[in-house]
């Protein structure tokens, strides 16, 4: 390997020896490809032509009301595939085709990951195969047709907790199988040296058109950004362009499940401690003698007990701060965006929606937030609706009914 | 790191501790001498609980098994394939910890003379401390540690604390390996290097792969640097009798067996009936006999490795 992958004391290349030879074939491409600028303007050019890029970046008067001050979405969710997945996923696919790979292989949570491979695998003639935890395959119907549609095997992972964290066990072992054809089109910032800094390259877009359009729409540098949690790419994401600008505040939001204080919750930098799994050290939910916990999220994307390293760094040095929103939160933000503004958020995004409402009160009028709406709710309709009890629907004037927080990190 | 004892063989060091290792390294050694090859079982601590699992290893030492090799129960596996997964959590259901494993062994010791290698997940050892487990280790009486999920890339933090305790760190080569590679595996490899019959995941396979034979001519080829050559134990799919057959006329010095061993306790003491005394004897015939059939495959099939060469040089 040419880097060390890590982060401060965090990420690394934590793998049997006999993955070492594809990651370090890996790095190579993806150093090389990095400078080329064949493959640049190839990406670029199915970036904005194929996959819809630049999102906007909207100003939304509901929020904005809501909450205080001057509120920017970026607009993820209009993205080809209703994802930030897809930057990634297109990005991989191409280095792919470069090192001559046939099959593309990936774990999936929401099934967002899954989807955006299965475009991508369909784009360049790549097969694809998608490990998706048993329990989220129940509960992202949608996203499983969407792939069979493109063409994937969707392998139904019946291992362990029977979510994201045992698709992408389940998916190492497939890739250690038939390393010599299979590409793991890894699906966040987290596993093992060079995933974390592929998937952050390859999704940085979304803060560098941020940057350019705060500016021209704002005629400043935003306050504050704010995306959500589960490995961590699309915060990494939006937050990359501006790691080196000390000025701009940097907010995760981590899924609070049932609440911090109860052990259903995938608040993993929150309540987890440095570990090692799926590749890289990170922070990570595990007792005490390091097995690792089940999360809990209802959003499948945010379901993880681990976090990319990257984000551990951020935390440790307090460049980034991490705040959480629950369950309850996340949808009644899902629900009151889509009478405010008439945007579907992912309920990943929602955690973002709902930690961004609860921050009323801690910014000026003239201060500018953007939070990242890093998806759209499509897939999750059968699965909210029925965790929406009707009567809990809030009314539909907007800025009503603030969600109760039940716990809330120091801010 | 590795590198303070590069002029002197294994044993003849001055200090008061034993080389990382060496106990296994005499034993494997001695088995040679007998010219068999290497015969080493692998069970999960604790699987499916701590008391059948010590009856099965009582099995196995009974059917001739010359060292033995341990699994710590962990909740996320992904160099195992099925058997070995679910292993581990009938193991962590039982409710077993590295603590009780760490027991385990010890006990393992008082009842057998055989040296103990431990094949672990790193945050098992990370979230005790790096230097506690190894001591802890060294004390239960483990000769050696394969970390699954710790490449070279990682391995400084774990080789200096096993180096500080007399562990001896084991390391994994196979067919995709590259030349320069396989040197800097060697250098810092102690006791054996497991050898990758298949480049995979633990489980049964038909067949012995048919690559088996090359890697093993590289990794017999006497070592460039004129260090001691390291003994290949093969694994990864060992199975049969036929299998041992195989890796040993491909040149093996030895096999593992881990899915074919831990798929026999299930069978016989599953996960949900309580093991009975009559289960558990029927296990341990099925394994003591199962041993001694693999045991009895490497026996008058081990080939020396080819001469090295006389002008050895010393690393600078
Ligand atoms: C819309 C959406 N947002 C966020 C996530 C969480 O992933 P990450 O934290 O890597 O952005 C997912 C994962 O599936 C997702 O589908």
């Amino acid at each position: 390997m040419q880097l060390t992958g890590k982060f401060g004391p965090y990420g690394g290349c934590f793998v049997s020896e006999l993955l070492i030879p594809a990651l370090t074939e890996l790095e190579a491409a993806w150093l090389d490809a990095r400078d080329d600028d064949a493959f640049r303007a190839e990406l670029s050019h199915l970036l904005s032509q194929w996959a819809g890029r630049p999102t906007p970046l909207y100003a939304s008067p509901a929020l904005s009301a809501d909450i205080g001050c001057r509120v920017f979405l970026k607009r993820e969710d209009l993205l080809h595939g209703g994802a930030h997945k897809t930057n990634n996923t297109i990005a991989q696919a191409l280095l792919a085709k470069r090192m001559g790979r046939t099959r593309l292989i990936a774990e999936t949570g929401a099934g967002q990951h899954g989807v955006a491979t299965a475009m991508a695998g369909a784009l360049l003639g790549l097969q694809v195969k998608v490990f998706m935890g048993a329990k989220d395959v129940a509960r992202q119907q949608p996203n499983v047709r969407r792939m069979e549609l493109f063409g994937a095997e969707v392998v139904s992972v019946e291992a362990g907790s029977r979510s994201l964290k045992d698709a992408i066990n389940e998916t190492l072992r497939y890739w250690t199988e038939t390393v010599a054809d299979s590409f793991y089109v890894f699906g966040t910032v987290a596993g093992p040296h060079p995933y974390p800094s592929i998937v952050r390259d390859f999704q940085r877009i979304i803060g560098e058109e941020t940057r350019t359009q705060v500016l021209a729409q704002a005629g400043r540098l935003p306050t504050a950004i704010m995306a959500c949690v589960g490995g961590g790419s699309n915060a990494m994401g939006i937050f990359a362009d501006f790691v080196d600008t000390p000025d701009v505040l940097l907010i995760g939001v981590e899924p609070a499940g049932h609440g911090l204080d109860t052990d259903a919750h995938g608040a993993t930098l929150t309540k987890g401690r440095p570990g090692c799994v799926h590749g890289s050290i990170s922070y990570l939910l595990q007792d005490e003698a390091g097995q690792v916990l089940e999360a809990h999220s209802i959003s499948a994307g945010l379901d993880y007990p681990g976090v990319g390293p990257e984000h551990a760094w951020l935390k440790d040095q307090g460049r980034a701060t991490y705040e959480s929103a629950t369950d309850a939160e996340a949808l009644s933000a899902f629900a009151w965006l889509c009478r405010a503004e008439g945007i579907l958020p992912a309920l990943e995004s929602s955690h973002a929606i709902a930690a961004a409402r609860a921050s009323r009160g801690r910014w000026q009028a003239d201060d500018v937030l953007v939070v990242n709406l890093s998806g759209r709710g499509d897939k999750d309709l059968a699965h909210a609706m029925a965790a929406l009890d009707a009567d809990t629907l809030p009314p539909k004037e907007t800025g009503a009914s603030p969600s109760q927080r039940a716990s809330r990190s120091p801010s | 790191m590795s590198e303070t004892h590069p002029t002197t063989p294994a044993g003849s060091t001055s200090a008061a501790k034993q080389t990382p290792g060496q106990r296994l390294s005499a034993t494997i050694e001695a088995v040679h001498d007998r010219g068999e090859g290497v015969f080493m079982p692998f069970v999960v601590i604790g699987d499916p609980d701590l008391e059948t699992s010590m009856a099965a290893v009582d099995a196995l030492v009974a059917g001739g098994a010359d060292v033995l090799e341990f699994g710590f129960p962990f909740s996320d596996p992904p160099a195992d394939g099925p058997v070995i997964q679910a292993a581990d959590l009938r193991a962590l259901a039982a409710g077993v910890t590295p603590s009780d494993c760490l027991r385990f062994l010890a006990e393992v010791k008082r009842r057998h003379d055989v040296p103990v290698v431990l094949l672990i997940y790193y945050n098992l050892i990370l979230q005790r401390g790096l230097d506690r487990f190894c001591a802890e280790a060294e004390a239960a009486g483990v000769d050696a540690v394969l970390a699954a999920d710790v490449p070279l890339e990682e391995l400084t933090p774990l080789e200096t604390a096993a180096a500080a305790h007399g562990v001896a760190n084991v390391l994994i080569a196979s067919a995709l390996t590259s030349a320069e590679r396989l040197a800097q595996i060697r250098a810092r490899c102690g006791g054996f290097l497991y050898t990758v019959a298949r480049v995979g995941i633990t489980g049964e396979q038909r067949a012995v792969s048919s690559s088996l034979s090359t890697v093993l001519d590289r990794l017999r080829a006497p070592d460039p640097s004129g260090r001691p050559r390291l003994p290949a134990l093969v694994g990864f799919g060992i199975s049969t009798p036929a299998h041992v057959s195989a890796a040993m006329a491909a040149g093996a010095d030895g096999v593992i067996c881990g899915s074919a061993i831990v798929r026999r306790i299930a069978e016989h003491c599953p996960a949900g009936s309580p093991p009975t005394a009559d289960r558990v004897a029927a296990m341990q015939r099925s394994l003591t006999d199962f041993v001694a059939a693999m045991k009895a495959a490497t026996q008058g099939a081990w080939r020396p490795p080819p001469q090295a060469s006389t002008n050895r040089h010393v690393q600078p």
